[in-house]
């Protein structure tokens, strides 16, 4: 994958119960939580959750991308892995409404306390 | 003596008898616009700070979802609003990385000089309202003087101040003119004796390295687990910059270094903005010697944008750390998706764990020497 068209030197694609276990390898390998996010696709009935990764010393990306089903978007925290990933969980539970299981504390983040919407689900109208 | 003794040295190692709820903000000085934090004290002493966000929400990345490129641009630079020019530079770099631009070097060199001047601003802006936040309220006053300048520099060629869109898909707005050029030239000459003075006048000030000598230390692993990057992660020792290992623009062409200090403590991310002044300034130096000839804006660059399918990313190196736009594109107008990922969100996320037991004056000097821009963390 050349970095210079995409912007990241790895990807992969896996089951939504693999997403752990990548990221306990990449912690292994030293790399660090950058972000994560989901993509709405109601065409396919799926929604993705995207987990990028970067090397704080070799500066190596790394995205690693699982889909759920759009009925039962339920997906692993990987925030006992890395601690971080817990206001980036809770930002796509808020945008999103994936359901991170396992997770300490799944309040909403950025949206208002009684948020019941997730505005970026492609079938959001205000 | 006896009174010392049962003060317990951290909160977290006597279990507190009693504790009650303080709220800091979300309308306080000391947290630098709308962030709230929960905290569970113990006397003094900070048992759970918990930052509650979203105060100024706007919802950016929905609205990157329902405008064409060109049209979200602006909005890149209400982001972090002390640090525009590199958020536009983001956004900017992940569109001509899709559609395989080739932006004239020119173009990239006054980029480059552009960008390092609003960091120079940026760290002005933190150096002058974190003393602020420590009871020290003159070097604010030679801070703004300063940045001063550079405000009036960039308002010349960019028309804005603080919120700039100077840079364009394929290009910029509009090429320097000999005003900015020898303008730049003469702050770059009259920066370097103000950085001593700042040295001599604040950071050899004994009552400041008391506050921040050993207050508030973050190890490199903590930085690695929260993701926390900038000035954050340097200040623990790790000289992790995207110019350097993601390089982008022209910075492979300059010479600079990365400052970056062991100690991991409050004062060690303050000395990495400091040096991070001096550095931006010899990058300056270097690309305006080296400033080539020719047009600012790329030939062929279609009037209707429209990205090949697929996701793409671009990161920079805000004032506050890595800044990476992500974008999924289905060949349309409009992005499918847009995600800004934002260097304060990550470096704030790290606070609970690193304010646990620590007196409230010395969290509220680590919270400050993170560097919060808040429109950042909540977008």
């Amino acid at each position: 994958m050349p970095y210079a068209a995409k912007g990241y030197h790895v990807i992969a694609s896996v089951r939504p119960d693999q997403v752990v276990f990548t990221a306990e390898q990449l912690d292994k390998e030293g790399f660090a939580i950058d972000t994560i996010t989901g993509v709405d696709w109601p065409a396919e009935a799926q929604m993705e959750v995207i987990y990028d990764y970067f090397h704080p010393l070799s500066g190596l990306r790394a995205a690693v991308r699982a889909r759920v089903p759009r009925d039962n978007p339920e997906i692993s925290t990987i925030s006992s892995v890395f601690p971080g990933a817990n206001w980036h969980e809770r930002e796509a539970h808020d945008f999103f409404g994936l359901r991170f299981v396992g997770h300490p504390n799944l309040t909403p983040f950025l949206l208002p306390e009684d948020a019941a919407y997730h505005p970026l689900r492609k079938d959001f109208t205000s | 003596m006896i009174a010392q003794e049962e003060i317990p040295s951290t909160a977290s190692a006597n279990k507190p008898q009693e504790t009650f709820v303080l709220n800091l903000g979300p309308q306080h000085p000391a947290t630098h616009g709308v962030l709230r934090v929960k905290l569970t004290m113990d006397g003094e002493y900070v048992v759970r700070a918990e930052p509650v966000c979203g105060y100024i929400h706007r919802m950016q990345e929905k609205m990157g979802e329902n405008r064409t490129y060109a049209q979200f641009l602006p909005n890149t630079s209400r982001i972090d609003y002390l640090s525009a020019m590199t958020y536009t530079h983001a956004f900017v770099g992940v569109v001509e990385r899709a559609l395989k631009l080739q932006v004239p070097p020119r173009a990239e060199y006054i980029r480059v000089i552009t960008s390092e001047l609003n960091r120079i601003s940026s760290h002005l802006v933190w150096w002058g309202a974190f003393l602020l936040d420590l009871g020290g309220f003159t070097p604010l006053l030679y801070a703004f003087d300063d940045r001063e300048k550079i405000l009036d520099l960039l308002e010349g060629i960019t028309g804005a101040r603080l919120t700039y869109c100077y840079y364009r898909i394929g290009g910029l707005y509009n090429d320097v003119d000999d005003d900015f050029i020898k303008g730049t030239r003469a702050f770059v000459a009259h920066m370097r004796p103000r950085l001593k003075m700042y040295r001599d006048l604040v950071t050899e000030n004994v009552i400041l390295r008391k506050r921040l000598i050993g207050i508030g230390p973050i190890s490199p692993e903590m930085c690695r687990k929260y993701g926390a990057t900038g000035p954050v992660i340097r200040g623990s020792g790790v000289p992790y910059d995207v110019r350097r290992l993601e390089p982008y623009s022209v910075y492979p062409e300059l010479d600079f270094e990365i400052p970056h200090f062991n100690e991991g403590d409050s004062m060690a991310r303050y000395l990495v903005r400091m040096e991070e002044i001096a550095q931006s300034l010899r990058i300056i130096e270097q690309a305006l010697d080296k400033l080539p000839a020719g047009p600012v804006m790329a030939e062929k660059v279609p009037r209707v944008l429209k990205l090949p399918a697929g996701d793409y990313c671009y990161a920079v190196e805000a004032a506050r750390g890595r800044f990476m736009v992500r974008i999924t594109s289905d060949n349309k107008e409009f992005p499918y998706r847009v995600k800004l990922r934002t260097p304060c969100l990550s470096n704030l996320s790290l606070f609970e764990e690193a304010s646990q037991g620590m007196l409230l004056p010395d969290a509220l000097a680590l919270m400050g020497s993170l560097d919060l821009v808040i429109p950042d963390i909540d977008r």
